[in-house]
C-alpha cells in the first residue's frame, strides 16, 4: 500500500487530508471526532481576540444539484464565537492527545503588529503545529479591516506574515482569499514576507440565491441577507486554477501549498497534489455527509497510487504542472474528433442539438424507419468536446486524436498571427 | 362453511375496511420530493422517442423539465393543450408500451422515467390549485353536436369549445365520462376523478350537456345533422361479445364483464357487491384483467383467466398480466372455454378444451379438456360496434369498414357533416389516449371546415 505521509513545512501528518478551517473544527469534540475518522490533521477554526464574535441566525446558503445534492455551499458564520482561552486549552489537549496528528491553527486579529506578537504566545503554548493566517473571510470580519481586506492588499500580506515570522518559531501559513484579480500578486507578497506556505483558496463572494417570497438573498437572516463565502464542488475549478498560477509562476515555484476548494474525494486531491499540492483541506464535503468521508479519501488515493505506481504522494506532486500552459504554447496542429461509441449511444440526440443548435453543425441525425442514429461529420468536427460533455452515457463519445502530418506550431510561431515575433 | 347446492355468490366477503384498502389508489401520486428526483432524471432528449411514442404528441421532455424547475403549472399547461384527459391517461395509459418503453434510460439501466407518474403530479397540482389555463376564442356562431361524452367526445367537445364554436354533447347515460367513470377499474382512478375531469374539460364554457339521450331512441344522426352544423360521433363499443356456448343466456352466474364493472364504479358500497367464492374469466384483454382483478379485491376465493392463447398475444400488456398476479389472479393460457355445466339454472362449471397453433400457424382445439368449478363466469372477450342506432333507419347510411365506421385520416366519416372517433372508428389502438387524439383531430377538422364554409 502506498505510503500517504506527509510532512509539509515541517508539519507531519498520517495522510494529507486536513480539515480546513470552518464550522468542523471550531471545537474539541468536533476535531476529536475526525480524528478519531482518519483524519490526517486539522486547522483549527480561527481564533480572534477577546471579546469573541457574535454569529447570527441562519448562516448557510446552497446551490443544490437535480437530485438535491449540495454543489455549491455558501456562508456567513464569522470566525471563532468562544472565548480565546477555551479554544487554546481545547487546542492542547487535542495536540497532546493526537500528536502524529497535524494541528494547525487559524489566526485572525486586526492589523497592527501588537495585535498579532501579542497572541502568538499563546497559541505556541498549545503546541500546535503551525498557524495559518486567515486574510479569506469575504464576509463580516473584511468590514472589521480583517480577513480578506487585508488578503486583497498584497503588502498587508507580506507585513503580517513577516510580523508573524518574526515572533514565532512556528511554521507561518499564509491563506489566500480567491477574491482577487491576480491570485499570484498576494502568493509573492506571501513569500517575500517570509511565509513557509500558502493554503488557497478562502471562499469567494457569492450570493447563492434570492428567496423570491421574501425578496431577499439567502441565508435570510430577519428579512435581509448578506453576500457570504462561496464554497463546495462548484468552486474547484477556481481554486485548481488559483493553485496551478502559484505552481507555476516563476516568483513562488516551489513555495508549498496547502490546496483547498471544493475537494470531496480521493481523486479530487490527486488532482490537486499534482498541481503541486503538500496538503489538502476539506470542508464542506464533511459538513455534508459528515467525516467518514475520510475512508474513501485514504483507501482511494492508496489505491491510486497503487496502480499508477506512485510509493509516495511527492512520486506524483506537481507532476502534472509542466503540462499546464499558456494558450499561446498550445499546438495550433494538433487535431481530434468526435467518435459516438454506437453500441453505447442511447439514442437520446442531445449531442445532435448541442452540436446543431450552438456548434458546428457536425452530428448528422440519421432518423428514420423506426431507428434513431447519429454519426460525426467527421470533415466537420473541430474537436470541440461538447457533444462529449453533453452525452449522458460515460465513455460513449471519445476524442481522438487525429494525424495531421503537421509538426508541432504554436501561436507564436503561426504565420497566421499578425503579432508573430519575426523569426531569427 | 358447508358447500352449498346453490352459486355461492355473496356480498360482504371481506370487511369493509378491508374492501376499502384494496380499492385504494393502486399508484399513489408522487409527493414534491420523489417528483423532483423523478423528473431530474430525464435527459431532455432532442426529438424525444417518448413524444412520438405518446398517441396525443404530449412534449414530454419539456414538462418534465417543468416540473424539475418548479414550474408545475407550466409542465400543466404542455400536457393539457396536447391532450385535455392529461389526467385520466396519467392513470390508466399503458405507458409500460408506449412512452415509457421508448424512454431512453430503457437502454443504458432498464429503468424508464416515470413519465405517467410526473404526467399525473402536474395536472392534479394544476386542478387542485383550481387554474384553467384554457381560454375560449372569439364566438363562431356555429353549433356542433356530439354525440358521446367518452374520452374522444369530450376531447372534441373541449376543443372545438375552444376554437370558439358552441358544443351539445349527448349521451345515453346519466354521466359523462364514458369508459372513464364506467369502465376502469375503480383503484386507477380513486376519489371520482372522472367526474372531476369531466368539471373540469365543461369548465371552458360552451358547451351543454344533455344525458339519457340514446341514440336511435331520443335522438337521430339525421335530426343532428339538419339542427347542428357539424356532427361528431363518440359512440364507444356498445355490444359485447358471446361465447356462443349453450346456456350462455339462460344460466345465471354467466356475466359481461364490462356491465359488472359498470356497476362497480357507480356503486356507494362496494361491500353491498355480491361476487362468487370462485370465478372464471375469460379473455386476455385489459377487461379480463380488471374483472379479474377487481372481483379478487371484493373477495373471491379463486379467480382464474383463462385465454386461448399465448401471454404475448394477450390485449392486457405484461405489466398488467403481472399485476392481476401479483393480486392472486391464475393466468391459465391455451384453452377455450367449450361447454357451461350449470345446475339449477346456475352455472357451476366451464368445461375448456386446451388450444395450440396448428402447422399453418391457425388455432386448433386439442380435444383434450378440462373443467374449472365455479360460481360465476366474467365473458371479457371483447366489445363490438352496434350500428342500428346510426344507420337503422337513417336516410343515408354511415359506410363501416371491419363493423366500426370508417373515417379518413381527418375522422371525418363518410357523411357530409359527420367526424367520427375513439372505439367507434377503426383507427389506431382501443386506448383512452387514442380517443383523446381522435377528437382533437376531429375537433380540428371540423373547425377548418365550419370556417371554410363561412
Amino acid at each position: 500500500m502506498a505510503d500517504l505521509r506527509t510532512n509539509f513545512v515541517g508539519i507531519k501528518s498520517p495522510n494529507p487530508f486536513w480539515l480546513a478551517s470552518a464550522p468542523p473544527t471550531d471545537k474539541e469534540f468536533n476535531v476529536v471526532r475526525a480524528f478519531k475518522a482518519g483524519w490526517g490533521g486539522v486547522v483549527w477554526k480561527t481564533l480572534g481576540e477577546d471579546p469573541p464574535v457574535v454569529n447570527v441566525s441562519s448562516r448557510y446558503g446552497a446551490l443544490h444539484s437535480a437530485d438535491q445534492r449540495m454543489i455549491g455551499f455558501n456562508n456567513i458564520e464569522l470566525i471563532t464565537d468562544r472565548p480565546l482561552d477555551i479554544n487554546l486549552r481545547e487546542i492542547k489537549q487535542v495536540k497532546r492527545d493526537w500528536p502524529d496528528r497535524a494541528v494547525v491553527v487559524s489566526l485572525m486579529v486586526p492589523c497592527t503588529e501588537d495585535a498579532w506578537k501579542s497572541i502568538l504566545p499563546h497559541v505556541e503554548e498549545t503546541g500546535a503545529d503551525a498557524i495559518e493566517l486567515n486574510f479569506g473571510c469575504p464576509h463580516g470580519m473584511s468590514e472589521r479591516g480583517m480577513g480578506s481586506a487585508v488578503g486583497q492588499v498584497p503588502e498587508y500580506v507580506g507585513m503580517v506574515a513577516k510580523w508573524c515570522k518574526q515572533h514565532t518559531r512556528m511554521p507561518v501559513i499564509v491563506k489566500l482569499t480567491p477574491n482577487i484579480t491576480d491570485i499570484r500578486k498576494p502568493a509573492r507578497a506571501a513569500k517575500e514576507g517570509g511565509a513557509d506556505a500558502v493554503s488557497l483558496i478562502n471562499t469567494i463572494n457569492s450570493i447563492t440565491s434570492i428567496d423570491l417570497d421574501i425578496m431577499a438573498p439567502t441565508p435570510t437572516v430577519d428579512g435581509k441577507g448578506t453576500h457570504g463565502g462561496y464554497c463546495g464542488p462548484a468552486v474547484k475549478p477556481i481554486a485548481m486554477h488559483m493553485v496551478a498560477d502559484i505552481a507555476r509562476d516563476k516568483d513562488t515555484f516551489g513555495l508549498p501549498i496547502s490546496a483547498i476548494g471544493g475537494i470531496a474525494n480521493w481523486r479530487d486531491a490527486a488532482e490537486f497534489i499534482s498541481l503541486s499540492a503538500g496538503t489538502v483541506q476539506v470542508c464542506t464535503a464533511a459538513m455534508h455527509y459528515g467525516f467518514k468521508i475520510v475512508d474513501d479519501m485514504i483507501s482511494g488515493l492508496g489505491n491510486w497510487m497503487d496502480e499508477k505506481g506512485y510509493a509516495t504522494i511527492e512520486d506524483f506532486r506537481g507532476k502534472a504542472v509542466p503540462n499546464v500552459t499558456d494558450w499561446q504554447f498550445l499546438n495550433i496542429n494538433y487535431k481530434s474528433i468526435a467518435q459516438i461509441d454506437q453500441d453505447k449511444c442511447i439514442k437520446c440526440g442531445l449531442c445532435h442539438i448541442a452540436c446543431e443548435d450552438t456548434s458546428h453543425q457536425s452530428i448528422a441525425k440519421l432518423n428514420g424507419g423506426g431507428k434513431r442514429r447519429y454519426e460525426v461529420i467527421e470533415a466537420e468536427c473541430v474537436g470541440c468536446n461538447l457533444c462529449a460533455h453533453v452525452c449522458p452515457v460515460p465513455d460513449c463519445i471519445t476524442m481522438v486524436s487525429v494525424e495531421t502530418g503537421k509538426p508541432y506550431l504554436n501561436w507564436t510561431q503561426d504565420p497566421r498571427n499578425p503579432m508573430r515575433k519575426a523569426a531569427e | 362453511m358447508t358447500q352449498s347446492a346453490t352459486p355461492d355468490i355473496a356480498a360482504g366477503r371481506l370487511r369493509p375496511d378491508e374492501i376499502a384498502a384494496n380499492f385504494e389508489d393502486i399508484k399513489p401520486p408522487l409527493d414534491r420530493k420523489k417528483a423532483l428526483i423523478e423528473s431530474s432524471r430525464c435527459y431532455f432528449c432532442h426529438d424525444a422517442p417518448c413524444i412520438e411514442a405518446c398517441p396525443t404528441s404530449i412534449d414530454i421532455p419539456n414538462f418534465v423539465r417543468m416540473i424539475n424547475t418548479g414550474n408545475t403549472l407550466g409542465a400543466a399547461e404542455k400536457i393539457l393543450e396536447a391532450n385535455i384527459l392529461g389526467g385520466m391517461c396519467a392513470r390508466v395509459c399503458p405507458t409500460e408500451i408506449l412512452c415509457e418503453d421508448k424512454c431512453v434510460r430503457n437502454t443504458s439501466e432498464d429503468k424508464p422515467v416515470s413519465i405517467g407518474m410526473l404526467q399525473r403530479y402536474a395536472v392534479d397540482d394544476l386542478m387542485e390549485k383550481g387554474r384553467y389555463p384554457f381560454t375560449r376564442r372569439a364566438p363562431t356562431g356555429k353549433r356542433v353536436a356530439v354525440v358521446g361524452g367518452g374520452p374522444a367526445g369530450l376531447s372534441c367537445a373541449h376543443r372545438l369549445a375552444m376554437l370558439g364554436h358552441d358544443v351539445t354533447i349527448f349521451d345515453a347515460k346519466s354521466k359523462l365520462g364514458g369508459l372513464n367513470e364506467y369502465g376502469i377499474a375503480a383503484y386507477k382512478t380513486v376519489n371520482n376523478f372522472a367526474q372531476a375531469e369531466v368539471d373540469f374539460v365543461l369548465f371552458i364554457g360552451g358547451i351543454s350537456v344533455k344525458t339519457d339521450q340514446v341514440l336511435g331512441r331520443d335522438i337521430t344522426l339525421d335530426q343532428l345533422r339538419r339542427d347542428f352544423n357539424a356532427v361528431f360521433l363518440g359512440l364507444g363499443l356498445s355490444g359485447v361479445n358471446a361465447l356462443g356456448l349453450e346456456g350462455e343466456e339462460q344460466l345465471s352466474g354467466v356475466m359481461d364483464a364490462v356491465g359488472y364493472i359498470a356497476d362497480l364504479r357507480q356503486s356507494p358500497d362496494k361491500a353491498r357487491l355480491k361476487v362468487g367464492r370462485k370465478i372464471v374469466v375469460i379473455g386476455g384483454g385489459n377487461t379480463a384483467i380488471d374483472i379479474s382483478v377487481q372481483t379478487k379485491k371484493l373477495g373471491a376465493e379463486d379467480v382464474t383467466l383463462v385465454y386461448r392463447r399465448a401471454p404475448e398475444n394477450m390485449g392486457a400488456t405484461w405489466h398488467e398480466q403481472e399485476f392481476a398476479q401479483v393480486n392472486g389472479v391464475k393466468i391459465k393460457h391455451w384453452a377455450r372455454p367449450v361447454r357451461l355445466i350449470g345446475q339449477n339454472g346456475a352455472v357451476k362449471e366451464v368445461e375448456f378444451e386446451r388450444t395450440a397453433l396448428d402447422d399453418r400457424g391457425r388455432l386448433i382445439g386439442t380435444g383434450e379438456t378440462f373443467s374449472i368449478l365455479c360460481d360465476q363466469v366474467f365473458k371479457a372477450i371483447g366489445q363490438k360496434f352496434v350500428k342500428d342506432p346510426v344507420n337503422g333507419k337513417a336516410q343515408e347510411s354511415l359506410d363501416l369498414v371491419d363493423g366500426k365506421i370508417a373515417v379518413n385520416e381527418d375522422m371525418k366519416t363518410s357523411l357530409a357533416n359527420v367526424w367520427a372517433g375513439g372505439d367507434c372508428v377503426t383507427s389506431g389502438i382501443d386506448l383512452t389516449v387514442q380517443s383523446v387524439e381522435d377528437g382533437k383531430v376531429a375537433a380540428h377538422a371540423i373547425d377548418r371546415t365550419l370556417r371554410g364554409a363561412k
